[in-house]
């Protein structure tokens, strides 16, 4: 399978199987489009002479060019992975992290939030240390002999429960050395609940930090407000950027949501990047029902996608000035990436990676909490719904007979199983405005790839 | 190549005979495409 398409003055082709990457002439993108229209090289030479493409000598060195890769893999080759996902039901897997879901209350009243203000459609309820602990426990009883093992302290908004998540990260300190394990924590908060002692803490212990804003002081304050109705934007913005002014070089995620009200996202992303001073950014398009006034249209994908191009640009400016940025779904790594298991594979949700309620129950991921038929089990007796992770450990892109056909499938293998659930009511299925999103995002990260190698200003930094 | 630059890219067809170890991170889109 080839995905040929052309950005910001690139002629891009990607081999899907081989995961090769080809920046092309004119002449060399027309012949590679017509041998996969299924042309002969004969055919290809007479069509290419017919529209004046090139003198002979040069369709002679493209087609030499193109079948000098073919013979080494790298372009037109077969695709011979699906039986490596069969394979994946009778590997053996270790939980490799949790998600501890330690306060199912908030102290915002966000209207778009997927977690239902956060309580997740249920009772707000905080975790105590016993259940975190037990957690932990779990943690470390299902993880075999991986090391480091990754825990998210989510909610809800988990500082409303600080003294517990403070509590947890001395007790996983005070056994890892012994468990032979390496702790490492996430903190995903709002920002409210904030002090100089969670900013010392979080800057100690947290291997990240993922801070909620939306962005422009009006965007922010359309839907993440307080009980009372006020906007927290005035609050937040001085706490996030005290705390990541004495974070150091240390991992940290702006992390917004775009709506159908701020489709012009980029300007929310550049006032983060030039107003606030945060360089580490991350814009998620809302999860909404269809119908919802926030949530994105079919009218709002050729903005999205006009967006998606002009970010990547002027980042690769602001990269050429000394000043760049990052946008999380833009970070990829071709050379060191993930080999083809993990490709098929997938996110982890169900069997390497759980949620874990304020009261122990397992769920797949934090976008399943509260779905009562996809409770695993809970921290004390282990996962008991074996064939639901089962489920789950073939819930790979071979699994979604969509994905079969998309030249994206082997960078997202085969998106969000969640999303696949609200959207199509199985896990099996796609959401496919979001593999619409995906993909755009994906040709503007590999097209700055392409200018990272080949343009000389950028490939000298 | 005169006409086609490649860049360098992880070939998955090798990564299939030496990957699966299972040593990546888990990884939430809301990215896989880890550090191996």
């Amino acid at each position: 399978m080839i995905h040929q398409y052309r950005l910001n003055g690139y002629n891009m082709v990607l081999d899907v199987p081989s995961g090769s990457i080809h920046v092309v002439d004119e002449l060399s993108f027309r012949a590679i489009e017509l041998l996969d229209q299924g042309l002969s090289q004969e055919e290809v030479r007479a069509r290419l002479s017919e529209e004046k493409l090139g003198e002979k000598e040069e369709l002679l060195s493209v087609l030499s060019d193109i079948e000098e890769l073919k013979a080494r893999g790298r372009l037109f080759s077969q695709e011979a992975y699906e039986e490596k996902a069969l394979d994946l039901k009778s590997r053996s897997t270790v939980v490799k992290a949790l998600c501890l879901h330690v306060a199912h209350t908030c102290n915002l009243n966000c209207e778009y939030c997927f977690a239902a203000q956060g309580k997740f459609h249920g009772q707000a309820a905080l975790m105590s240390f016993e259940t975190g602990k037990r957690a932990l426990d779990f943690l470390i009883e299902n993880s075999g002999t991986r090391r480091n093992l990754e825990v998210d302290f989510f909610g809800g908004e988990p500082l409303m429960n600080f003294g517990v998540c403070k509590d947890l990260v001395a007790y996983a300190r005070s056994i890892e050395k012994e468990k032979g394990k390496n702790f490492r924590f996430t903190l995903t908060t709002n920002g409210v609940g904030i002090t100089d002692e969670v900013i010392e803490w979080a800057n100690r212990e947290c291997y990240n930090v993922v801070l909620s804003l939306d962005g422009r002081k009006e965007v922010n304050d359309r839907f993440r407000k307080d009980s009372t109705g006020a906007g927290s934007y005035d609050r937040i913005v001085p706490l996030f950027q005290k705390l990541v002014a004495n974070r150091g070089d240390k991992n940290y995620y702006m992390r917004g949501t775009f709506t159908h009200y701020n489709t012009d996202f980029t300007n929310d992303l550049f006032h983060m990047a030039d107003d606030l001073g945060f360089t580490e950014l991350s814009m998620e398009p809302v999860v909404a029902k269809k119908g919802d006034p926030c949530a994105l249209t079919e009218e709002d994908l050729p903005v999205l996608f006009e967006q998606y191009e002009l970010l990547a640009k002027d980042m690769l400016r602001r990269e050429r000035e000394g000043k760049p940025i990052t946008f999380y779904h833009y970070m990829i790594d071709l050379a060191h990436g993930p080999c083809i298991y993990k490709r098929i594979s997938g996110c982890g949700s169900g069997t390497e990676y759980m949620a874990v309620t304020p009261w122990g129950d397992l769920y797949p991921c934090h976008q399943f909490v509260g779905e009562e038929k996809y409770k695993l089990g809970d921290i004390w007796q282990g996962v008991t719904n074996t064939a639901l992770r089962d489920e789950f450990k073939l819930c790979n892109v071979y699994a979604r007979p969509a994905c079969q056909d998309c030249w994206a499938k082997f960078y997202c293998s085969g998106g969000c199983a969640a999303n696949a659930l609200h959207a199509q009511g199985d896990i099996h299925g796609i959401y496919e405005y979001g593999c619409e999103l995906f993909r755009k995002r994906m040709e503007c990260a590999l097209m700055m790839k392409a200018a990272q190698a080949l343009d000389p200003e950028l490939a000298e930094k | 190549m005169e006409h086609i630059k490649t860049l360098n890219t992880r070939d998955l067809a090798q990564s299939a005979v030496n990957g699966g170890c299972g040593e990546c991170q888990t990884s939430c889109q809301s990215g896989i495409a880890q550090q191996c």
